[in-house]
């Protein structure tokens, strides 16, 4: 693991409420996310997977610990700052898919790049060239209602590299398809987002992609037990069945 | 972002249609309701309004507004007409007489008694007849609602409809004769007693013997003169309260808004309207935004800066003001044109306009600014929730 860090975490704690409600997420997470690489979140649920990539996306702020991406400490870079930061190094897929049901899919993968201030026909431009990396070249005036739930994850995908960031953190990217669509869906995530000199967070449940991740963490309880390489790096069958 | 802004607002058709909705019909109540009330504030000084050759009136000091008759001797003339700037100065009867109709039945009417040379201070329009025909023998104009109306002579054939008063027709004023000459179309007042002008002489000879009888001179400026100069000088050589037209009419106004209950009650219509538009127009939108809480953290997650997600929801309420506002207040335009020849006063001056445009305008930001709190305060991290 020569390869540059690019999320470098130390004993990050996050809890949530205060007294007797008070849930502990995270409980001194060590982690550290290589350039080039996916990384897999897995664990049960309410064990901090959500938590821990919102801390590492810039978007949550932990109790304890600290959190670097890109060489840069979360806990100095604040407010303006850090949404700025977000912006340009980070991009998103969620499970919802959150598109802008508005927007069409070029429009709505523009939309990072029309929040970095791009001209519009430029982020037209770059947003269709994106949109067929994903295999949508000839949906893009479609609304996302127009879409199937695997295109309308693509889109989102295609959002989330579109302006290059070096970190893309999906949460359960594929949770909300079925399972052929779910596989799809992860081939396009790894063919198209995992590079050089870019870091894939991908949390999931779904065993069934554990087989496109490099390496492996696994979570409980708001802990990190331990972190394995996938089976791109090692031929195997035993992660499959975890869980 | 701001087209993404508007493609957002838009893109929800029926939502969009609902806020628009509600701001039209919150500028609606607000332009109508201040309409209403401007239109009955302005019936308080519809005398001062229809004679409108003077720039200045004098009074007695003590007059606090229009229908408060307090009357000069009739030497005070010729001293307001010596006065400096001051082109031309004529007496102004104003009072209210029974007249006496042809049937034997009584009604009080507003009896107006303009100056017998000049005629200054007469009716605004007339629909029949002419002013100069107030020189005939026991001349008097009546005014043409009033005499469809309250003067109007009951018919001969039982169960049929009254007859208007026409030219030619009489009545009686204290056992005196009055023939109707002409017709005019008055503003209508507060009181909306029917309006009779004569002149002043003849007033006299209508009104009951009293001492004195001149209620108002009413004063015309010298080209190229201050009025409230002008007005200043009486007041100083004579003692008397000289004020000019459009004060007049603010006095007597605030002379309502302060001793009747009336004002205070329609604005209190009025003000409930405000409410109830706001309320409306408030709540819409802040479920816009608040329907959109999660497309927002998303932008936020992406890198949307708080002031950017502030613009994108001001944009969005300006173009839903404008336009709701746009139709509102045509809205309430049909509404008091179609009312045009009806019993309802009804006057939307620029102002009304300025102050609902003003009040959507306060609507939609403050709205904006509530819905974008929430924004702001959002943890981005909300995006991750299913
Ligand atoms: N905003 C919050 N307020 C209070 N408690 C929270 C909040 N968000 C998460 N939690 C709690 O923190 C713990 C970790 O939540 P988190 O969402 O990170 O789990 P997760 O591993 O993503 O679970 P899942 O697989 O169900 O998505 C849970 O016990 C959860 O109930
Ligand atoms: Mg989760």
């Amino acid at each position: 693991m020569s390869a540059e860090v690019i999320v470098h975490c130390r004993n990050v704690a996050k809890s949530y409420g205060l007294g007797q409600e008070r849930v502990h997420a995270l409980r001194g997470v060590d982690l550290d996310v290589h350039s080039g690489e996916l990384l897999m979140l897995v664990g049960p649920s309410g064990c901090g997977k959500t938590t821990l990539i919102s801390v590492i996306a810039g978007i949550l702020d932990p109790d304890e610990g600290s959190v670097q991406v890109l060489g840069q400490d979360m806990r100095t870079t604040r407010g303006s700052a850090r949404t700025r930061f977000r912006g340009t190094n980070v991009g998103f897929v969620f499970q919802q898919f959150n598109l802008l049901p508005a927007l069409s899919a070029l429009e709505n993968v523009a939309v990072p790049l029309l929040i970095l201030g791009v001209p519009r026909g430029e982020a037209h431009a770059r947003a269709q060239t994106m949109l067929e990396r994903v295999g949508l070249g000839g949906r893009s005036r479609s609304l996302p209602a127009q879409l199937s739930g695997g295109q309308q994850q693509r889109v989102a995908i295609a959002r989330s590299l579109v302006h290059g960031p070096r970190l893309v953190v999906c949460d359960e990217p594929t949770s909300a398809l079925d399972q052929e669509t779910g596989q799809r869906v992860m081939e396009i995530l790894r063919e198209v987002a995992v590079g050089a000199g870019r870091a894939l967070v991908v949390v999931t449940h779904d065993a069934r992609t554990f087989g496109f991740a490099d390496r492996i963490a696994h979570m409980n309880d708001g802990r990190i037990l331990d972190v394995v390489q996938g089976s791109t790096a090692r031929a195997h069958k035993e992660h499959q069945t975890w869980e | 972002m701001n087209r993404v802004a508007l493609r957002m607002l838009m893109g929800d058709r029926a939502k969009y249609i609902g806020i628009i909705f509600g701001i039209t019909f919150a500028s609606l109540l607000i332009t109508q309701q201040m309409s209403v009330f401007t239109g009955i504030m302005y019936r308080t000084f519809a005398t001062i309004t229809d004679v409108g050759q003077p720039q200045l009136w004098v009074m007695d000091p003590k007059v606090a507004y229009i229908d408060d008759i307090k009357p000069l001797q009739s030497t005070q003339l010729y001293r307001v007409r010596s006065v400096d700037g001051v082109d031309w100065a004529v007496p102004f009867y104003k009072g209210l007489l029974r007249a006496r109709l042809s049937n034997g039945t009584f009604q009080t009417v507003s009896v107006l008694g303009i100056d017998d040379a000049t005629l200054l201070g007469g009716p605004p329009v007339m629909v029949e007849g002419r002013l100069e025909d107030l020189r005939k023998t026991d001349g008097v104009i009546v005014d043409e609602v009033a005499a469809k109306t309250r003067l109007a002579k009951p018919s001969a054939v039982p169960g049929q409809p009254p007859q208007p008063l026409r030219i030619g027709d009489t009545l009686e004023l204290n056992d005196r004769r009055a023939t109707v000459v002409g017709l005019c179309r008055t503003t209508r007042s507060f009181q909306s007693q029917p309006v009779l002008f004569t002149t002043f002489s003849r007033a006299m000879s209508y009104a009951p013997r009293e001492r004195k009888l001149l209620s108002f001179v009413l004063v015309g400026v010298k080209p190229g003169e201050d009025e409230g100069a002008v007005a200043t000088r009486i007041t100083e050589r004579t003692g008397l309260q000289a004020v000019r037209r459009e004060d007049f009419m603010w006095m007597t106004m605030m002379y309502f808004v302060k001793y009747t209950g009336i004002p205070i009650n329609i604005g209190t219509a009025v003000l409930l309207g405000f409410i109830v538009g706001t309320a409306i127009a408030g709540m819409t939108f802040f479920n816009f935004t608040q329907d959109n809480l999660k497309q927002f953290g998303a932008l936020k997650a992406m890198g949307a800066s708080n002031w950017v997600l502030l613009r994108m929801t001001i944009l969005q309420s300006l173009t839903v003001g404008t336009i709701g506002y746009g139709l509102g207040v045509g809205a309430a335009s049909l509404f008091g044109y179609l009312a045009r020849n009806s019993e309802l006063a009804f006057r939307m001056p620029w102002q009304v306009l300025a102050i609902s445009a003003g009040a959507v305008l306060l609507i939609c930001v403050l709205s904006a600014i509530f819905s974008i709190i929430k924004v702001m305060r959002l943890e981005p991290a909300i995006v991750f929730k299913a």
